[in-house]
């Protein structure tokens, strides 16, 4: 409260009031409506039909792809973060552009032009058919559209992290004899491990609910590379509402259970390294 | 020669102004909206264009009718939530029927226009590449080993479940052929599918676009379409001993028409449907025109096949339930013995 009485903005009670009624307007009642939908199934009808083996499979799918492709993310954000903060380079602006290139981007595009590349005759595509590789239409290519949709997450969240990360704190440990791979283990990644899984995180919410992108490099087959969000949309249209309804509702609470576990972590992890 | 040209214009607008401006004070501007399937857009861009000159011409009203395009059953849920479509011709009943079961259209609508509410139907074809050397002829031909099938996915797709249906009547009347035989039919072939397009036209950019597959199982028209579109020596069709006939069907919503005061612009709108220029117009898009007249003059485009109809698995209702809800046979093939 006395934070609050300090603050620039003008009087707490206003400021909270508009608070709650923005949040309860855009995000509360929408999820209020989508966890009432289900229940005209029963309780044994909603546990049914977020048990079947079809759908256990697409949700496995869609939680276990938003997470490999965030932790593909994680590593390579990271690298593109460094670069980006720590030097200078003629093109950096441009490629600081690039990265948000997949937010701008309609999904169904870069859906139709990562498709376009690796299904088998693709320019990438035609290249690991020999190999034995096959992307396109296989979960290997939803991991593929989700480590493009999900790079710019964890880039943006890193970034400001690394520009406050004082470079000194590196020069004192490398006088002191630290070799640069101790120097990256001991100093650099803890201090930046909050961010790191802050920008985790982001990507996997992002991969987890991504449709536009998925569905056209997926191939959509039943237990094998078919989403959750197609079978929300597959049963829309065959006008089982609460089915799908239900189907949202799980992917909501697993996602929110995810997410609050994270931030846990993350604040535990902020602690510590302070 | 110019002036000549602009002093005649001129005489014709004055002439003509005040008789226009009397008819619209009798018979305002109207708009009607189309809400349809997904590859039919150049058939009611035409079909629109010929029906509103014919009904300026007869009744002075000058009729603007927007077309809406999409998944049939995606475009069936949108007229559900309140999309104030006058008319619905969708790719198949089961859709409209579903407007019917929620009161949005009396229950009897597919008895109220001729043969079945389809002023034109279609059929299930195959469309394989240049020469066909996969050597593909028949149904049974699709599980050769090596064979890649592409079909879009019967649960978000019209067409797909027109597809299935086709192949599912070829299996039901083999010798012998049981209901375990032509379920497991039905799961060698999708085995063969390697990816489930979620339209039809996806399925079609598949084949043409991604160069997958040896054979994409497509509407008639579609596989014209291809064809046209790529050239009709990269492609050729290929019409199987047994093939289903698809009936696109056309209804009146009335709890739209009542409340908009369209319902006799809408009715005449899908009557003009049945009349020889719009069956010519849908015989020129490639689609079977029901009218005998027309039908002949298109008949080497449209050969005569062996074909079922929906009425041969009792209605949409009962396959709706036995093979696309779920449970049913189609999500059999995929979850049983995993």
């Amino acid at each position: 409260m006395t934070t609050a009485r300090r603050s620039a903005l003008p009087g707490f009670g206003p400021a909270m009031a508009i608070t709650l009624c923005w949040v309860s307007l855009i995000v509360l009642v929408p999820l209020a409506s989508l966890a009432l939908r289900p229940w005209e199934l029963g309780l044994a009808g909603v546990l049914h039909s977020v048990t079947e083996p079809r759908v256990l499979a697409a949700l496995k799918l869609s939680f276990g792809a938003a997470a490999l492709a965030a932790s593909v993310n994680v590593p390579f954000g990271l690298l593109v973060a460094w670069v980006m903060v720590r030097y200078r380079f003629p093109g950096r602006r441009l490629a600081d552009s690039l990265i948000d290139m997949p937010l701008a981007l309609p999904t169904a595009v870069a859906g139709i032009a990562l498709t376009a590349l690796f299904s088998p005759k693709g320019w990438i595509g035609a290249w690991l058919t020999p190999f034995g590789i096959k992307v396109a239409y296989t979960p290997l290519g939803i991991m593929v559209a989700l480590v493009f949709v999900g790079l710019p997450f964890v880039v943006r969240t890193l970034e400001p992290v690394l520009m406050d990360l004082p470079q000194d704190a590196e020069e004192a440990a490398a006088t002191l004899g630290a070799t640069r791979a101790q120097t990256l283990r001991r100093v650099v990644l803890p201090a930046l491990a909050p961010a790191l899984l802050a920008g985790f995180a982001a990507a996997l919410a992002r991969g987890v609910g991504e449709y536009g992108s998925v569905i056209f490099i997926a191939g959509n087959m039943p237990m094998i590379s078919e989403i959750a969000p197609l079978l929300i949309v597959i049963r829309l249209e065959q006008l089982d509402y609460a089915g799908a309804a239900a189907l949202g509702l799980i992917m909501l609470l697993v996602s929110f259970a995810i997410l609050l576990l994270l931030n846990l972590l993350q604040k535990r992890m902020g602690v510590r390294v302070r | 020669m110019q002036s000549t040209y602009m002093t005649r214009r001129t005489v014709l607008g004055v002439s003509l102004g005040p008789l226009a401006g009397g008819r619209a004070a009798i018979a305002a501007d109207v708009t009607l909206l189309n809400v349809s399937y997904d590859p039919t857009r150049e058939l009611y861009r035409d079909i629109n264009r010929a029906f509103s000159t014919a009904w300026q011409a007869k009744t002075g009203q000058r009729v603007t009718i927007n077309q809406s395009h999409g998944g049939s059953g995606a475009q069936a849920r949108a007229v559900l939530d309140g999309l104030q479509a006058d008319v619905v011709t969708l790719a198949l009943a089961a859709d409209i029927d579903a407007l019917a079961k929620r009161g949005l259209l009396a229950a009897d609508w597919q008895g109220r226009l001729p043969a079945n509410s389809s002023p034109c139907t279609s059929t299930i074809v195959f469309l394989v590449r240049q020469s066909n050397p996969k050597g593909i002829h028949d149904w049974p031909d699709l599980l050769k080993p090596g064979v890649t099938v592409i079909t879009p996915n019967p649960k978000t797709s019209g067409g797909a479940r027109w597809n299935f249906l086709a192949a599912l009547a070829w299996a039901q009347r083999q010798p012998g052929a049981t209901d375990a035989s032509a379920e497991a039919f039905m799961r060698a072939l999708f085995h063969q599918v390697p990816v489930l397009d979620t339209g039809a036209r996806g399925a079609t950019n598949t084949f043409v676009q991604r160069d997958l597959g040896d054979v994409l199982i497509a509407w008639e028209s579609e596989a014209w379409l291809a064809r046209k579109e790529f050239g009709a020596d990269t492609y050729a069709t290929v019409y199987p001993s047994l093939s289903i006939l698809a009936e696109p069907t056309v209804a009146v919503v009335d709890s739209v028409v009542d409340r908009k005061g369209t319902r006799a612009l809408a009715q005449a709108y899908l009557e003009f449907l049945y009349t020889p220029p719009a069956q010519d117009i849908a015989a020129r898009n490639y689609y079977r025109p029901g009218d005998p007249a027309v039908a002949r003059q298109y008949a080497e485009r449209n050969p005569a096949l062996n074909l079922v109809t929906i009425k041969d698995f009792g209605g949409w209702d009962t396959a709706q339930a036995r093979y696309f809800a779920d449970g049913g046979l189609f999500d059999r093939i995929y979850t049983a013995g995993k």
